[in-house]
């Protein structure tokens, strides 16, 4: 079972009622997994004629109060950008998993972080927030399944999950088992029918005066909490560090085994890493800067979540940045050498 | 077997579309986790669905792994010319290299320190009865050199990769990962 397949079968375990999709590489295994699961399961499975279609209908099964997602990889989720703007403004919750490949563009389907502003900014029109969850490995992917269909349900928003062209491919011991919900709202606000109650109305349009201004307020008020409750991260050898390393995905497995490395040559190295990459781990980061020389941000792309680092940094140390862009894969050895560049340049 | 604590295996598996490649190391990574290890497994995915190039990365560790992307492995399984090109110069110092000498006929300078193996795997496979084999004989010849995993556990292992449909398949299978490990052995 590759990445995709352990994330699919995830999402049945999380009560996913209803995936809709288009192919794409290098996340095709997922439509092709759930084709055959969620029949069996008694769920749905559509092969949408294209990335709108998907959307929109992840939009009408979620109206209904159903559990609907969506995957593809960079240019799927570019189509998508509108459909996601629209659930954000109906309050719809979803889960969108982007497996992210080489851009701009076609680009290529070799691994890549480039969609990261995409992600955390907001790749629709509007002024909303995508809550963005970044697994660094099978097993955390699978584990952050039933959190995203929960976060989406109790803040009724969508979820992205940003994932990457080597998660999707590789495949390493994964142990899938159903997890505990949260303590999940109660969906009245879903069309059901109107029998016996007033009807429910979904929409993002709200044409009279000032509606959609109290609207913004509304949504801006739940982005707050989310960014007050549900920041996730991981840090490592912190404590008497004076670099500390940050990397978000599969690349902070590279990182950590460049930080191990630097440890054994007596450099003072430490490790970063954010699971949400929305909302994203400022306060943490902030902290860390206060005792810090320098920061080093590594990517697979050639600079986007170091704009994040530096506005939680706000100066308080400098921000160096590394990263490959279009299918290159920062190495170990890449990454240790630039560790071992800014020790020199310290001392 | 090794019980030091600090394996840290890189393969990587290379050859045509075909040969066998992505069930070879489907397989080293199944028989790593049956045998208690860390691993990973990544193939390369080209935009073409036949008769390019195909290649596996496993690590096998008894430490949580770093990236799956193996860059340079510790040893290579080479089925084919063109994956020598790609990939023999890549290879670790004191690292390994088994070739198919049934269809490589010589090695290009590479570093003293890696050890090189000629493993008829081709000609092994069709005097079992099908050159469809030649990826567990080469596969067996590689277990035995690196002594990290059995043929034993290898052979426990295959019928959890091998589609159902093949499973009459399993003891031609078993019998090429032996006969790989043997010639292994007589090459010193």
């Amino acid at each position: 079972m590759c990445g995709n397949e352990a994330m699919a079968e995830a999402a049945i375990l999380a009560d996913c009622d209803a995936y809709f999709g288009y192919p794409i590489t290098p996340q095709n295994e997922v439509p092709a997994y759930m084709s055959r699961r969620m029949p069996e399961e008694g769920r749905v499975f559509v092969q949408c004629e294209s990335e709108l279609a998907a959307i929109n209908m992840v939009f009408g099964a979620s109206a209904t109060g159903k559990r609907a997602m969506t995957s593809s990889s960079s240019p799927g989720i570019s189509l998508m950008q509108e459909g996601i703007s629209y659930l954000a403004g109906a309050e719809l919750p979803a889960v969108i998993v982007n497996v992210m490949r080489g851009g701009p563009g076609l680009g290529n389907i070799a691994p890549s972080q480039g969609d990261y502003f995409q992600a955390t900014r907001g790749g629709g029109h509007g002024d909303y927030r995508t809550i963005t969850l970044a697994p660094s490995g099978v097993q955390e992917w699978v584990d952050l399944m039933p959190l995203a269909f929960d976060l989406a349900d109790i803040y009724r928003t969508p979820v992205m999950i940003l994932a990457d062209g080597i998660l999707g491919q590789m495949m390493e011991p994964v142990v899938l088992d159903k997890k505990p919900k949260r303590d999940l709202p109660a969906k009245d606000w879903a069309l059901t029918g109107a029998k016996g109650r007033c009807q429910n109305i979904v929409r993002s349009l709200y044409l009279k005066e000032g509606a959609v201004e109290q609207h913004n307020y509304k949504l801006q008020k739940r982005y707050k909490e989310i960014e007050k409750k549900e920041v996730l991260c991981e840090q490592y050898e912190i404590e008497d560090a004076e670099i500390v390393v940050i990397a978000y995905g599969v690349v902070a497995r590279t990182v950590r085994a460049a930080v191990d490395l630097a440890k054994k040559e007596g450099i003072k190295a430490g490790w970063f890493r954010p699971i949400t990459l929305w909302p994203f781990p400022s306060e943490q980061i902030s902290a860390i800067a206060e005792q810090l020389k320098v920061f080093l941000t590594v990517e697979m792309s050639l600079g986007q979540m170091v704009e994040d680092v530096k506005l939680a940094v706000a100066g308080k140390c400098p921000v160096v940045f590394y990263g490959r862009p279009g299918g290159g894969v920062p190495t170990v050895e890449q990454v240790l050498e630039h560790i071992r560049q800014l020790w020199t340049k310290q001392k | 077997m090794k019980t030091a604590t600090d394996i840290y295996e890189e393969v990587i598996i290379a050859g045509f579309g075909g040969q066998g490649i992505i069930l070879a190391g489907k397989l080293l990574a199944q028989t790593a986790m049956q045998g208690g290890f860390e691993t990973t497994y990544m193939s390369s995915y080209g935009a073409e669905m036949r008769g390019g190039t195909a290649n596996s990365m496993i690590t096998v560790s008894n430490a949580p792994i770093a990236s799956p992307v193996v860059t340079s492995p510790t040893a290579l399984i080479v089925m084919n010319k063109a994956s020598v090109n790609k990939f023999a110069r890549r290879v670790k110092n004191n690292g390994l290299i088994i070739y198919n000498s049934s269809l490589i006929d010589e090695m290009p300078d590479i570093e003293e320190s890696i050890q090189t193996v000629a493993i008829p795997a081709d000609d092994i496979a069709v005097e079992l009865g099908s050159v469809k084999i030649a990826n567990m004989v080469i596969f067996g010849a590689y277990l035995q050199k690196r002594n990290i995993l059995s043929v034993t556990q290898a052979a426990e292992a295959l019928p959890n990769v091998l589609a159902k449909r093949y499973h009459k398949m399993l003891d031609i299978n078993i019998q090429a990962l032996r006969r790989g490990a043997q010639s292994a052995e007589k090459s010193g």
